[in-house]
C-alpha cells in the first residue's frame, strides 16, 4: 500500500457550512431506490470488514461484479480496498473479459488474486465435456482458493432476483468447514442485524447486492458510468446457433461441428460466463440507455443465456449444497 | 383467465427507465391455503416483471405439479426450494422484487405454518407494510390474529387486510363487511390502527392490479394502488436527534481519519456538535466523506464517513448523537423477546447480544411473562420455547447506547447469540431501561483483594469439581480442603446439597433453575476469592455454558475446573443416596445422566478418572498441582 492517498480530494478540507447556518434539506436524491440499495450494500460490507478476519471478494469480471467493486469503493473511500479480490479463472472467459479483468487489476488500489484449479488444467477439462468443467473450474476451484488463503468471508454478487432458490438465500450465507451450504440451518437476519461469528474453518458467503435487480444493476451502471465488458453492448460478432441459442466463437479452440460456419450477427451478452456455454442475444442496443431500455421491454430473464441452468429444475440449489457459489 | 391468454405477448410499456422510485418493503401474512403464494405470483405477473420464458416454465411446472386446473399455478412461482415442493409448504423467508412505475417493491414472503413464527419475524423486521391475507370463506381466523399480533409487535405502520378468495363467496360484500368488522375489533384490542381492508381475488387478479367490475361496491384501492402510495417511515426518522452507528474507522493515512456508518436518525451537517457513546466523549462533525464529494447533510439510511475536528477516541460499535439531545446508555433492560431456537432461552445463562455494530456479553435477569400468541393471555414461566414471546429483563456486562425499539430500531433491536454454537437464538426490542441501573454503582473498597490474598499468603483459586450424582466430588472436594487445611492454607467447601438448603432453597432442577443455582455460586465464590480464600465446589454443574460463564468471572488461571469423570453405570451402581432408583422409578424427574443431559467439558484443568484413582490419590494430585504452581 502506497502512502500517498491515490485520492486528491483528500487534501482538500472543504466545510461549506458553519454552525448556526440553516440547515439544508435532504435532497430528494437521497431516498431513490437506488441509494437506498446502494447504502445497503455499503453497510453490509463495512459489517463484514468489521467482523471477519480475512474478506475476499469474489471478482467475476461481469456486470454485477463491476457493480459491486464500484459499491465496494465507496464504502471505504478514501482508503484503498481493505480486501483482495479473487477470480477463479477456468480459461474460457471471453477473451474481452481477460483484458477488462487485466485493466482492473492494475489500478492501484486493487490486490487481484487469480486462482485455476491446477487438477482442472492438468486434465484440460473444457465446457465441452460437460457439467464436470463446471464441477472442477469453478465448484474445486473455489473451494481451493479458499482454503488455500484461509479466507473467512467471501463477497458474491449473487442477486435474489436471479434464480428462485437465490429468494431465499440469506445475505450472510454460512458455509460449514467443507464449503457445504445447508438451507436449514441458515441463520435468520433481523432488521440490518448480522450475526457474523463463526467457529475456526467455516466461512461466510456475503451477498451485497441480494436485494438488486437485472434493472436496478442497469440503471446504477448507467448513473455511475461503471466501466463494464463490452461484450454486453451490441456489436457484429461470429456466431453459430445450437439448440437455439446462440453462441460467440471467441477463439480458436471453439470446435465446429461438420459444415457449421460462423456467421456474423449483432448480438451482446446479459450474462457473461465461460465462453461456450453462454448464450447472447441479437440486439442493437449499443449504449447502457439503449440496454435499459431493451430491459425493460424485454419477455426473457437474463438467466435464459446460461446453459447452466437449464438441465433440471432446481439446478442452482444442488450446485449450492455442494459448494457453487 | 386460461393459459393461452396469460400467454399472450404482454411487455412492459407503462414503465419509465426513470431511476428516481422509491423502496417498499412489505410483508404477506397468511395461513397455509389463504393463498399468499397465488397473491405475489399475481402481484409479479401484474405488475409486468414475469417474462416470457419464466411463464412458460411455469406452464411447463402447472402441469405437472400444479393444483390449479387448466391455469397458471402462481404459488409454483414463489415456492423455491425442492424439499419444500414435495412437502407442499414454504418453509423459510423468500424475497422477491418487483416494480410499478412509482416504486421498487421487496417482497418477504414468509410461511404461516404454526411452528415459523421465527421466519415472520424476521421477515417482518424490516418492513414498512405488511398484508394480511384472510380467505373470504374462513374470515379471521386464530393464525391471523397471531400474525396481526406478531406484525404490531415488531412495529409494521402500515396493514392491509386483504380479504382473498372473493369469488368462492360470490364477491359478496357482507361477508366482506362481516369480515372487516371482525378484524377491526381484534385489531384495536392490540393497539393496531389504521387498517386498510380491501376484497380481493388472487387467482384471477380482482383488485389486485386491476378495479373489478364483480365488486362495484369497493370503493377504496386496488392492492397495488395502496402500496403505490403507502407512506414510508423516513419523515419520522429525520425528525428524531441525529443518531449514527459507527461501523469502521477509516484510516488511509496518517492524515486523515474518518469514521464510517449509517445514519439511523436525524440529520447530522459538518459543524454539528457530537457525542461519542458511551465514552460521552464530545467533538464537532469537520466533514461528511464520499466517493462523490463532501456532503452538506447526511439522514436516516445514509451510509457515510464523517470526520471530526479533533482527535478524540472513536471506534466500532461506538454511536455518535446530537450532543444537546444524547441518547441514554444503560446495561439493564427491559424488552420484549421473541425465542428463535429449539433450545429454550434459561435466565441468567451467558449470551451473546448484538445492537448496532457492538456485541456485548448479555444474561436475561427475569422473564416477567410470555405472552399466549393465541389467546393474547400473559402466562407465567422462567423459560422461552422456540417461537416464544416474553417480556424480560436483560443486563449487559458493559454499558450500552440505545433508544427505545418503538422509536428506533436500529437502536432498539436487537439479536441474542449462543456463545457456543455462534447461532441466532433470539431477536429483542428494547421497551426502556431500568432504572436502577442508573442508580447502583460500585463501591471502591480500601482495602483491595490483593491486599486480602496476601495476608493469607496464597493465591485465591476456585476449584471447580463437576460430575454426574454419585460420581465424588463432594468426596475428593473434602479430602482436599482437609489437606489444605493442614498445609495452613485459608479455604472454604461450598457444597451442592448445603446451599441448596439455604441460599438456593427456592431453586428446583428444571434447566433454568439449575443456571440460576451456578450463577448464585458463582457470585458467592468469587466474593470469597476477593476475600482472599480457597474456594471448593461440588456440584454437578450438567451446562457447559455456565461452567463457561463463571470461568469468564474470574481472572485468566484462578478458575481450576476438576471433571470427576465417572461413567454413569459406575455412578448408578454406587448410588449412595438411592437418587438413582428414585429417579429410574419416575419419582426424580430432571435427575442429571437419567432424563436431563451432561455435558462433559471439553478441557477440564484436571480430569480424575475415579476408575483407576482412589479419592485419596485425587486429592493428593490436586494438592500437589495447585501448590506447586
Amino acid at each position: 500500500m502506497s502512502s500517498q492517498s491515490p485520492h486528491p480530494a483528500l487534501s482538500s478540507v472543504p466545510s461549506p457550512l458553519q454552525a448556526g447556518r440553516l440547515r439544508p434539506t435532504l435532497s430528494a436524491r437521497a431516498s431513490s431506490h437506488l441509494d437506498q440499495l446502494e447504502a445497503e450494500s455499503i453497510h453490509i460490507m463495512r459489517e463484514v470488514v468489521g467482523e471477519a478476519s480475512r474478506p475476499v471478494m469474489l471478482y467475476s469480471i461481469g456486470k454485477d461484479s463491476a457493480v459491486m467493486l464500484h459499491v465496494a469503493r465507496k464504502a471505504f473511500y478514501p482508503s484503498r480496498l481493505p480486501f483482495p479480490l479473487l477470480h477463479v479463472d477456468t480459461t474460457w472467459k471471453f477473451r474481452d473479459m481477460y483484458a477488462l479483468r487485466d485493466k482492473i487489476a492494475a489500478e492501484d488500489d486493487i490486490d487481484l488474486i487469480v486462482h485455476r484449479n491446477p487438477e482442472a488444467e492438468a486434465r484440460g477439462i473444457t465446457p465441452f465435456d460437460g457439467p464436470v468443467h463446471t464441477d472442477m473450474w469453478k465448484t474445486e476451484g473455489l473451494k481451493q482458493a479458499l482454503d488455500a488463503h484461509r479466507f473467512d468471508a467471501a463477497f458474491g454478487g449473487a442477486r435474489r432476483d436471479e434464480e428462485k432458490s437465490r429468494a431465499k438465500e440469506r445475505i450472510f450465507s454460512f458455509r460449514s468447514a467443507a464449503h457445504r451450504w445447508d438451507p436449514k440451518t441458515q441463520r435468520p437476519e433481523l432488521w440490518r442485524l448480522y450475526n457474523a461469528r463463526k467457529h475456526p474453518g467455516e466461512s461466510i458467503r456475503v451477498f451485497p447486492l441480494s436485494n438488486w435487480t437485472e434493472l436496478d444493476i442497469w440503471r446504477y451502471i448507467q448513473r455511475e458510468q461503471i466501466d463494464i465488458v463490452p461484450l454486453y453492448f451490441a456489436a457484429p460478432r461470429p456466431t453459430v446457433e445450437r439448440n437455439g441459442t446462440l453462441l460467440m466463437v471467441d477463439d480458436d479452440r471453439f470446435p465446429l461441428n461438420p459444415g457449421e460456419m460462423p456467421v456474423l450477427r449483432s448480438i451482446r451478452f446479459r450474462t457473461l460466463g465461460c465462453y461456450p456455454l453462454t448464450g447472447a442475444v441479437e440486439s442493437r442496443a449499443a449504449t447502457v440507455a439503449e440496454i435499459v431500455e431493451e430491459t425493460l421491454s424485454s419477455t426473457t430473464s437474463e438467466r435464459q443465456g446460461r446453459t447452466i441452468d437449464g438441465d433440471q429444475l432446481a439446478s442452482m440449489e444442488k450446485k449450492k449444497v455442494e459448494g457453487y457459489f | 383467465m386460461d393459459m393461452a391468454s396469460l400467454l399472450a405477448p404482454h411487455g412492459k410499456p407503462e414503465l419509465a427507465p426513470s431511476p428516481d422510485k422509491s423502496l417498499l418493503r412489505f410483508i404477506t401474512c397468511g395461513s397455509v391455503d389463504d393463498g399468499k403464494s397465488t397473491l405475489i405470483g399475481r402481484l409479479l405477473f401484474d405488475s409486468k416483471s414475469l417474462l416470457s420464458d419464466q411463464i412458460e416454465a411455469l406452464e411447463r411446472e402447472s402441469r405437472v405439479h400444479g393444483t390449479t386446473g387448466d391455469r397458471l399455478d402462481f404459488a409454483l412461482l414463489v415456492d423455491g426450494l425442492s424439499a419444500e415442493r414435495e412437502q407442499g409448504i414454504t418453509i423459510d423467508v423468500a424475497y422477491r422484487m418487483f416494480e410499478t412505475a412509482a416504486r421498487r417493491f421487496i417482497v418477504a414472503d414468509t410461511p404461516g405454518h404454526e411452528q415459523y413464527t421465527r421466519n415472520m419475524i424476521t421477515g417482518a423486521s424490516t418492513a414498512d407494510a405488511a398484508i394480511i391475507l384472510v380467505d373470504a370463506r374462513k374470515g379471521v381466523l386464530t393464525q391471523t390474529r397471531r400474525h396481526s399480533y406478531l406484525v404490531n409487535l415488531v412495529g409494521i405502520r402500515n396493514v392491509v387486510l386483504a380479504v382473498n378468495k372473493m369469488d368462492l363467496v360470490g364477491y359478496s360484500r357482507e361477508r366482506f363487511e362481516e369480515i372487516v368488522a371482525d378484524y377491526r375489533a381484534f385489531a384495536a384490542s392490540i393497539g393496531m390502527s389504521g387498517v386498510v381492508a380491501i376484497p380481493i381475488c388472487g387467482l384471477s387478479g380482482e383488485n389486485v392490479a386491476e378495479r373489478t367490475e364483480l365488486m362495484p361496491w369497493h370503493a377504496g384501492p386496488t392492492l397495488l394502488q395502496y402500496l403505490d402510495r403507502v407512506d414510508v417511515d423516513d419523515d419520522r426518522l429525520a425528525e428524531l436527534p441525529f443518531s449514527m452507528l459507527v461501523q469502521w474507522v477509516n484510516r488511509p493515512n496518517s492524515a486523515f481519519r474518518g469514521f464510517s456508518g449509517l445514519v439511523s436518525s436525524g440529520v447530522v451537517c459538518p459543524g454539528d456538535a457530537v457525542r461519542i457513546l458511551p465514552s460521552g466523549r464530545m467533538t464537532v462533525v469537520d466533514r461528511i466523506v464520499t466517493m462523490d464529494g463532501d456532503l452538506p447533510a447526511a439522514g436516516p439510511g445514509q451510509s457515510v464517513t464523517v470526520t471530526f475536528r479533533d482527535e478524540v477516541d472513536c471506534s466500532r460499535g461506538d454511536v455518535l448523537c446530537a450532543s444537546a439531545d444524547p441518547i441514554e446508555v444503560a446495561d439493564q433492560f427491559e424488552a420484549t423477546l421473541v425465542w428463535l431456537s429449539e433450545e429454550a432461552m434459561l435466565p441468567q445463562r451467558p449470551y451473546l447480544l448484538k445492537i448496532g455494530a457492538t456485541t456485548v456479553p448479555a444474561r436475561i435477569t427475569d422473564l416477567k411473562f410470555q405472552v399466549d400468541v393465541n389467546t393474547l393471555g400473559q402466562d407465567a414461566g422462567k423459560t422461552l420455547p422456540l417461537n416464544g414471546i416474553g417480556v424480560a429483563n436483560i443486563a449487559t456486562d458493559k454499558p450500552l447506547p440505545f433508544m427505545p425499539y418503538a422509536k428506533s430500531t436500529d437502536l432498539g433491536g436487537f439479536i441474542l447469540i449462543d456463545r457456543l454454537t455462534n447461532e441466532t437464538i433470539g431477536a429483542g426490542m428494547i421497551h426502556f431501561a431500568l432504572r436502577r441501573s442508573h442508580n447502583i454503582q460500585w463501591q471502591a473498597l480500601d482495602v483491595s483483594r490483593e491486599a486480602h490474598a496476601a495476608q493469607k499468603r496464597q493465591e485465591p483459586r476456585l476449584l471447580w469439581f463437576t460430575g454426574l450424582s454419585g460420581s465424588g466430588k463432594s468426596t475428593i472436594a473434602n479430602l482436599v480442603e482437609k489437606k489444605l487445611l493442614a498445609l495452613d492454607r485459608h479455604s472454604f467447601l461450598l457444597d451442592g446439597d448445603n446451599i441448596r438448603h439455604g441460599l438456593c432453597r427456592d431453586l428446583g432442577f428444571t434447566d433454568a433453575d439449575r443456571v440460576e443455582n451456578i450463577r448464585r455460586v458463582a457470585e458467592v465464590a468469587r466474593l470469597m476469592t476477593d476475600a482472599g480464600l480457597i474456594v471448593l465446589t461440588a456440584f454437578i454443574s450438567p451446562f457447559r455454558a455456565e461452567r463457561e460463564m463463571v470461568r469468564g468471572m474470574f481472572a485468566a488461571g484462578e478458575f481450576v475446573e476438576i471433571h470427576v469423570d465417572t461413567p454413569i453405570e459406575v455412578a448408578e451402581a454406587r448410588d449412595v443416596k438411592g437418587l438413582y432408583r428414585k429417579a429410574r422409578a419416575g419419582e426424580l424427574r430432571n435427575f442429571t445422566g437419567i432424563d436431563s443431559p451432561y455435558e462433559p467439558p471439553e478441557q477440564p484443568e484436571f480430569r480424575i478418572d475415579t476408575l483407576s484413582m482412589s479419592p485419596e490419590q485425587a486429592a493428593e494430585a490436586i494438592v500437589a498441582r495447585l501448590l506447586q504452581a
